[in-house]
């Protein structure tokens, strides 16, 4: 009955001599492979049982939630614990907890101010112990250390009002994606009480920077949506620029210097091997994936005009989708693939425009104030996100047609939207004047929740992947 | 830096292909030229002909030309800049350079590589006006990544908004 989805990772560490043999030159850059994502396999499925909608925004962000830590049936040593699963099942919660806070979500009590329940009140809640802590909502878990080392995590949330479970999954996962089940019972919490699509499952890659305004270090790195288990991919010898997850994690599309040139290289998370993504002799910037991960966008420069390419993933012959003499740039797909929104400056200057997939119809959407940037098409297809300028640089939305324009920020230099997988929130970067420190941030479509990402180090470019497979 | 100079005197006179350099400078310090283990081809004084140095001593400074805010094209004081370049490279038919393009922190990272390379190639197409082979000019856009001035204020955008002529070697 408890475990409804299984995680089963494949491949999790290709040998770092393959990352060297692929393609010397481009790939003198990078440091060693990183784990690739697991796949999950469905293997069976059950509705939560309860109805349960709620509609009003403002009333389930007060929903006050207890999420004491996950209790274990043995304490048993796992590698991923070092003190055993019953240390592991308070982490988890911790995970849950931290998740729903750092996001404005509800408001959790985490496990370090809650008593921990037993292995059998997990399915069978004390009822008394938790509404006498005024809590509305409860999320219960357990955690369980398999014969074969991977890891059975349950998650249950409970309605405190009807004392009644409302939904309930699990999930075998390895070890070393322990995090991950802990995300998608916050996915199923947040799912749950806000009917929203989950985003906490995922990952961002961004870039890296270290060292002064005049000579910044940039590096390619990834990381889980919550800053968990941060991956750096190039070594900064090379100033890296701009990255993008393929829609099902096992590529990286980037612009890297690593031959003096701006080029977009395409990185393979498994092997660890590169490969220039178009042989053109020019410069080839703003790399993007369809969203079937199917064909990449890029822009390429020739004799200092640039426009808007694109290229089948696996190779193949590019086709011109811009020829207007500005700067076409960019472009960012509508979820069905049949539209692409751009930047171009052929107008005077920066601009927003829409055009169908095969270039085609091109118009301009965005007539206001100052000039728009950067567009992001949302995962849900309901709004674009952009960089507004007018006068400072600010992070906005707009619905498809150009209408209902709305700033969310108000930082000196807020750049470069990337939306949540569900479309909910925003991700972007914060230019510090005067010293130039970037940090990434992240708002909500309210423009209510702002909160800065921490980062081992300053950070750019970000770019939020969809929701794990 | 000390190899660069060292092996210039090698390399003036071919065309070096800019894939073995990874990182040009946006402009060398007027440094003198190295006197231990480099077997210094030349007279004993002045800057060595395929250098930076030497580039930049001809044209008195005017390697670099200014650009207004978003804008490319190539004003009379840029294009004073460029016939002074444009004479050392016809008086100096072997050497090659890069022109470098770059735009201020003032705006998003991805329209300024587009820009630093509009920038790049207003130059380079001013100088083959002026007759210099197309296949002597490099360009590269480094778009807000390479600041001069370090400032976020006007004067340092102003000094940021350039196009760098830098010799290959």
């Amino acid at each position: 009955m408890k475990p409804i989805l299984a995680l089963l990772t494949l491949a999790l560490f290709a040998a770092p001599a393959a990352a060297q043999d692929a393609q010397p030159t481009a790939s003198q850059d990078l440091g060693a492979p990183v784990p690739t994502v697991g796949e999950v396999e469905t293997i069976e499925q059950q509705d939560g049982g309860l109805t349960f909608t709620v509609t009003d925004e403002s009333e389930w962000q007060d929903l006050g939630i207890a999420i004491p830590g996950f209790a274990t049936d043995r304490d048993t040593p796992t590698p991923a614990n070092s003190s055993g699963t019953a240390a592991l099942g308070k982490e988890l919660a911790r995970v849950v907890f931290n998740d729903l806070k750092n996001n404005g979500l509800f408001k959790p009590v985490g496990p370090d101010a809650l008593p921990q329940p037993t292995f059998p009140q997990i399915t069978a809640p004390n009822w008394p112990t938790w509404s006498s802590r005024g809590a509305e909502m409860l999320v219960h878990g357990y955690v369980r250390a398999r014969a074969d080392n991977k890891l059975t995590v349950g998650c249950y949330l409970y309605d405190m009002a009807l004392k009644s479970e409302l939904v309930r999954e699990g999930w075998v996962v390895e070890p070393a994606d322990w995090r991950r089940a802990a995300h998608k019972c916050s996915d199923l919490v947040y799912s749950r009480l806000s009917g929203e699509d989950p985003f906490f499952d995922s990952r961002i890659a961004y870039i890296a920077e270290t060292g002064p305004k005049g000579n910044r270090v940039k590096r390619l790195a990834i990381m889980d949506s919550d800053g968990a288990n941060h991956r750096f991919i190039t070594t900064g010898r090379s100033t890296a620029l701009t990255p993008r997850f393929s829609p099902d994690y096992s590529k990286l599309l980037y612009l890297s210097y690593v031959d003096g040139n701006p080029r977009i290289y395409v990185y393979d998370i498994g092997s660890g091997r590169q490969s220039l993504v178009a042989e053109t002799g020019n410069p080839t910037i703003a790399p993007r994936w369809s969203p079937d991960g199917r064909y990449i966008l890029y822009s390429m420069a020739v004799a200092g005009n640039t426009d808007i390419y694109r290229v089948p993933a696996g190779g193949g012959q590019s086709v011109r989708l811009t020829d207007a003499p500005g700067i076409d740039i960019g472009g960012s797909y509508s979820p069905d693939g049949s539209q692409i929104v751009f930047e171009s400056d052929r107008s005077g200057g920066q601009q927003i425009y829409v055009m169908n997939a095969d270039g085609s119809n091109q118009r301009r959407i965005s007539f206001f104030g100052g000039r728009a940037a950067t567009p992001e098409w949302s995962p849900r297809g309901d709004q674009i996100a952009f960089t507004r300028i007018a006068g400072d640089f600010n992070i906005a939305v707009m619905s498809p047609n150009g209408r209902n324009m709305r700033t969310l920020t108000d930082g000196w230099q807020d750049e470069a939207p990337t939306w949540s997988p569900n479309g909910r929130i925003i991700q972007f970067f914060r230019t510090e004047r005067g010293s130039g420190k970037a940090s990434l941030w992240q708002v909500d479509l309210t423009g209510r929740n702002l909160r800065r990402l921490p980062t081992p180090v300053d950070a750019s470019d970000p770019a939020w992947g969809p929701i794990l497979p | 830096m000390k190899l660069r100079f060292a092996t210039v005197a090698l390399l003036a006179g071919t065309v070096a292909l800019a894939a073995c350099k990874k990182e040009p400078p946006e402009s060398l310090p007027p440094e003198p030229a190295p006197t231990t283990s480099a077997p210094t081809p030349t007279g004993p004084t002045g800057p060595v002909l395929g250098t930076q140095e030497h580039f930049e001593n001809a044209v008195n400074g005017q390697n670099v030309i200014y650009f207004d805010l978003d804008r490319y094209n190539v004003d009379s004081a840029d294009m004073a800049a460029l016939q002074t370049q444009a004479q050392y490279l016809a008086q100096y038919p072997n050497i090659t350079i890069t022109v470098e393009g770059h735009a201020d922190e003032r705006g998003t990272r991805e329209y300024n590589l587009a820009l630093g390379e509009r920038r790049a190639n207003s130059a380079k197409n001013y100088l083959v006006s002026l007759g210099v082979a197309a296949n002597r000019i490099r360009t590269v856009s480094y778009g807000k990544e390479r600041p001069a001035a370090l400032g976020s204020n006007e004067a340092a955008w102003a000094q940021n908004r350039r196009a760098v002529s830098v010799v290959v070697n």
